[in-house]
């Protein structure tokens, strides 16, 4: 005869000491582990739901401007460096204008957010700021004609908890023509743009700009460097215009003049192919103010008239967050900062239920987990309809009129403002089918099971 | 361990380096192509050993493959280095096999191909390849897993020479294994408050008595400490554990209590009447109960809500199990039936006609693809519960009373003293039993279950309770998360929990739980209606293109607002002919039903002769109807 058994001793499964970990033993035999399916279901269900319960988005509002804030800029070497400017020259043009910058410490926690320096020298309103590309200076532009060029500050933990914020003075004046609306820097080199009645591009180290372009009569308002492409660079119109430059060539390169204009919707183009754009992000119920993508660029944020800041995936029609007070206007990513009219800076989370601080390897392990369970359930219509519903102050309703659970009403952008983009509609049919298909999707009911 | 397995441990070593030395004798000789096998000793302890050679007992450290093929090398003797290399190619390609084949139970469907999408559908095409890729991974990486880490083995029986399993006793068995298992071997004499019934908690840990008197009590497997001992007065008639050992349920005469594992009553359910046999949903929550009235009522245990109650119209029931796999509830009735319920459908989700007679017992398998039942008509079926066929059928002397599976898909089945146990649960008919145990004094079967993990069956019968080792019986590897053994009470805390935040609804209860989150076919009035509306916008679109079409002859006279007309005039109808031909076509195939009724039906109208025969027979026979 020959024989075994399962004859287990105590001593190998259990552990020796009460400070040791207990000993854990996996079988992943799927026999083991009946519905999974179910328990996944319901596991997305439920981390859905407490997404929900733990959106608490607001992380700080940073004061210190006495007037609305126009402008922000973020550096991109240092996390926590955030530069702002405001309007306040533009209220009383005796006052000295300041452009503030805020270092978020460490101390943030404790209440310590707060300006560390503040930069005053503009007379009038400061409509554009942007940081060098070692991150050590930055220059801002204002309504006075003028870009400054400005020393950004070495600070030590802690500084924030001191006394008020120093005074700081520029390092150059670069004196314009007409009034500047916007600046950026170039991406490698040390060269900005300047947009303002004409497109400027200035070297650092001259006093003239060295190279203009000019399409049209109306004032340029925003200008942009390419990432990928550090030559090539796209500035907005105030005639719904978007152009787009080269360094290397005199002239500009291609034009786009837009058929809507403050329609609330954003368009996302291939730069290559202007002809009709690649997505429509619609939800906003009021005119866009400003657009920023997040370092990821599978991301980007917006700010609006309409109070809101929204945050969209990349290629996402519809907005995956909204958060609102009153009046903002411009939004920056990572922690979402947005300035706004009422002198504030706030700061927000770009995922409303994350938790703050250092996760555990486990916590960071089990939020892996339940994100990627809701991805693989979020298109069963109850997940999907808890997902989508956002709470909002004025307390109208969800887009597909339905209420929530807890008999809260819910909303998600009034869709009554929109109007949609002519050339944005037939590539958007697509959507719609796979959203009517999606609806097709199992959900336990009576009638699907058959008799004996 | 005892002897005999550090014994058998030896013989693996032993085998492993005679096939290497096989392997290199191999490769010295290139006109044999395959492995050539050693028999040197007996052909039953070589097969033996080979398969169960690749892995050492619990005690001993996993050695990296690197390293036993560097142990095996110092073992053989100096050789060719090209030699070494092609068998250790050759090894490295067994082993990729194995874990292929592995791999094959943790793979969840196969590929889901995109071919034919449409340009919008490509990123999807393209994140169901990706998706795919991560399963392949995930599967790959438990196989080597179970290779590697998964330390426990089945236990099993052999027979050597003339000698046959089911012809060894209980105390040989008990002589040749450890003191740990021998333990596992036990008769306990109840005669006076008897037949009993045995319930394990899911993790094997507590065993739960119930004596037919009303002598409930509780006890730990391991150390085979009685933890509790209450007497009820009553008929007792089935008892169940609830989610952990904290909780059982009592079938009593007239009602269901709930006892707490100090034996304290904690509930009274006194919706649940005359109940013969209980089941616990344990991923739902349910209490499933069925009785004299043979009405099925599940009750939620976390929350108390009453959540369904089945008449089944088929009398007293005394026979129910539950399907683990997708807990579906199996009801086996006098008139032969089983039928399949969840608490979601007043009537059987599927009703098989399995005996001529009662059906007095019948189990599910763990994995639920199969079942087997036992009759009155002295015959037990396998069922494939698939295909919702029988596989295979034997007839037995006695009606089996009670049937149980065991976790590696032994069955063990009972009637009157003897339980016999064989490995019937596979596809094919195993004619040989494996095990057969006689109770003491001829006691009669009341139920029996294999305590979870461990290789051991306890019978509840009218003298008492009896344990049985069956060696290859239980799952040698657990699952901390699911059911562990040893169990401290601050991880059962922990899992309580756990589980009730998990607790999945009762209308998940489907026959193939795996559907949840899959695309339901449309139904064929939803194609149709999907097919006009895209029709009917195709129609549209075309008309729509035909207006604005640009006239593109220009030759003199061509030009004229009259012919620019027509031309538009003839485009459109085109384009409205084609749709034209094909509306006819369908008006053709519809049957004109309203205006001319079909001939049974209007002389069905006539026969009955009412007022609305005239009616029915259309304006030019009605004349010949009389008034």
């Amino acid at each position: 005869m020959k024989i075994k058994t399962i004859s287990r001793s105590e001593e190998e499964f259990t552990r020796e000491r009460t400070n040791d970990l207990r000993k854990v033993f996996r079988n992943l035999d799927p026999k083991l582990h009946p519905m999974e399916k179910a328990h996944e279901y319901t596991r997305a269900l439920t981390a859905v739901k407490l997404d929900k319960i733990f959106a608490k988005p607001f992380v700080a509002a940073l004061d210190g401007h006495m007037d609305g804030v126009s402008c922000m800029a973020k550096n991109f070497h240092k996390l926590n460096c955030l530069i702002s400017g405001s309007m306040d020259g533009v209220m009383n043009t005796t006052e000295v204008d300041a452009t503030r910058s805020y270092v978020i410490t460490n101390e943030y926690e404790q209440g310590c957010l707060r300006a560390i320096r503040t930069f005053p020298g503009h007379k009038g309103a400061v409509t554009g700021l942007a940081v060098s590309t070692d991150g050590e200076h930055f220059l801002s532009c204002g309504n006075d004609c003028t870009v400054r060029l400005w020393q950004l500050p070495v600070t030590e933990v802690g500084e924030a908890t001191r006394g008020p914020p120093e005074e700081e003075e520029e390092l150059g004046i670069y004196q314009g023509k007409n009034a500047f609306r916007g600046i950026d820097h170039h991406w490698q080199k040390n060269i900005f743009a300047t947009a303002g009645a004409q497109v400027d591009i200035w070297e650092l180290e001259r006093s003239e700009p060295v190279n203009s372009f000019t399409w049209g009569s109306d004032t340029v308002v925003s200008i942009r460097f390419n990432p990928a492409e550090p030559d090539v660079f796209a500035s907005t119109g105030s005639d719904r215009s978007i152009a787009l430059y080269d360094l290397r060539l005199g002239t500009p390169l291609r034009k786009l003049v837009m058929q809507a204009n403050e329609d609330c919707n954003l368009y996302t183009y291939d730069m290559r192919t202007l002809k009709a754009a690649l997505c429509v992000h619609r939800d906003h119920v009021s005119a866009v103010m400003d657009v920023d993508y997040s370092p990821t660029g599978r991301e980007f944020v917006t700010g609006s008239y309409d109070r809101t800041v929204r945050i969209f995936g990349q290629n996402a029609p519809r907005s995956r967050e909204i958060y609102h007070t009153k009046r903002m206007q411009s939004g920056d990513a990572a922690y979402v900062m947005s300035g706004s009219d009422d002198f504030n800076v706030r700061i927000w989370k770009a995922k409303a239920s994350e938790k703050m601080g250092v996760l555990l390897p486990r916590e960071r392990f089990r939020q892996n987990y339940l994100e990627k369970v809701k991805d693989r359930y979020k298109h069963l219509d109850e997940i999907k309809r808890i997902d989508r519903c956002t709470r909002c102050q004025d307390g109208t309703r969800c887009q597909d009129g339905t209420r929530c659970q807890d008999g809260t009403q819910c909303q998600d952008g009034a869709v009554s403002g929109e109007t949609v983009g002519p050339d944005a509609v037939p590539r958007f049919q697509g959507v719609s089918t796979a959203e009517s298909r999606y609806r097709r999707a199992f959900v336990p009911q009576r009638s699907s099971l058959d008799p004996c | 361990m005892g002897k005999k397995r550090r014994g058998h441990g030896d013989t693996a070593a032993e085998s492993k380096r005679r096939k290497v030395e096989g392997d290199e004798k191999e490769s010295s000789e290139p006109a044999s192509s395959t492995i050539p096998e050693k028999n040197e000793g007996s052909g039953v302890v070589t097969v033996a050993s080979e398969g169960r050679g690749r892995k050492q007992g619990y005690g001993q450290a996993i050695v990296p493959y690197k390293l036993v093929r560097d142990l095996d090398e110092k073992g053989g003797d100096e050789s060719d280095p090209d030699d070494i290399l092609k068998a250790d190619e050759r090894r490295a390609e067994k082993l990729k096999k194995e874990l292929e084949e592995r791999a094959a139970k943790y793979r969840r469907g196969t590929e889901k191909k995109s071919a034919g999408w449409k340009e919008e559908r490509r990123e999807i095409g393209v994140e169901l390849k990706r998706t795919h890729e991560v399963v392949e991974k995930a599967a790959l990486n438990a196989a080597r897993v179970e290779h590697w880490l998964l330390q426990g083995e089945a236990g099993f029986l052999e027979a050597e020479g003339v000698e046959r399993t089911r012809d060894f006793r209980q105390a040989e068995i008990v002589h040749e294994v450890d003191l740990l298992s021998s333990r596992n071997a036990f008769d306990l004499r109840l005669p006076e408050l008897g037949p009993y019934t045995v319930d394990f908690t899911r993790n094997g840990q507590f065993l739960v008595l119930g004596g037919r008197k009303g002598h409930l009590s509780l006890m730990e497997w391991r150390s085979k400490n009685l933890l509790t001992e209450i007497q009820v007065r009553e008929t007792t008639r089935d008892v169940k554990f609830l989610h952990n050992e904290c909780f059982f349920a009592a079938a009593q005469k007239k009602y269901v209590y709930i006892y707490d594992k100090r034996g304290v009553e904690v509930h009274c359910l006194k919706d649940h009447r005359g109940v013969l046999k209980l089941e616990f949903l344990p991923h739902h929550f349910l209490l499933a109960t069925i009785g004299k009235g043979g009405f099925l009522r599940y009750q939620d245990t976390s929350t108390g809500r009453m959540v369904a109650g089945h008449a089944t119209k088929r009398g007293t029931c005394q026979v129910m199990r539950l399907n683990h796999y997708n807990a579906v509830i199996h009801l086996g009735h006098h008139n032969g039936t089983v039928g399949l319920w969840s608490p979601n459908m007043s009537y059987p989700l599927v009703g098989l006609m399995c005996h001529y007679g009662p059906v007095t017992s019948l189990a599910v398998s763990e994995d639920g693809r199969s079942m087997i039942t036992a009759g009155m008509d002295c015959q037990v079926k396998v069922w494939d519960l698939r295909k919702f066929e029988a596989l295979h059928s034997y007839a037995v002397p006695q009606p089996v009373t009670w049937i149980d599976i065991s976790q590696k898909g032994l069955v063990a089945e009972g009637n009157g003293s003897l339980i016999r146990i064989g490995r019937g649960a596979s596809e094919q008919k195993q004619r040989d039993l494996y095990m057969t145990h006689k109770l003491f004094d001829r006691s009669v079967v009341r139920n029996f279950q294999f305590c979870p993990y461990e290789d051991s069956l306890v019978v509840g019968h009218s003298g008492g309770i009896s344990s049985i080792i069956v060696p290859g019986a239980g799952e040698p590897n657990f699952d901390t998360f699911v059911a562990n053994p040893f169990e401290t009470p601050k991880q059962r805390r922990e899992k309580e929990i756990h589980s009730l935040l998990d607790k999945l609804q009762p209308s998940m209860i489907t026959l193939e739980p795996e559907i949840i989150g899959k695309f339901r076919k449309p139904t064929k009035a939803q194609q149709e209606a999907e097919r006009k509306a895209q029709e009917k916008e195709e129609r549209e679109l075309a008309l729509k293109k035909g207006k604005r079409s640009a006239m593109r002859n220009k030759a003199k006279g061509k030009a004229t607002p009259s012919k620019k007309f027509k031309k538009k005039q003839d485009v459109v109808f085109n384009v409205k002919k084609k749709h034209i031909v094909k509306d006819a076509h369908e008006k053709n195939k519809q049957p004109r039903g309203d205006k001319f009724p079909a001939p049974d039906a209007a002389a069905a109208a006539a026969a009955a002769g009412g007022s609305d025969a005239p009616a029915a027979l259309g304006s030019a026979l009605s004349r010949f109807v009389k008034k």
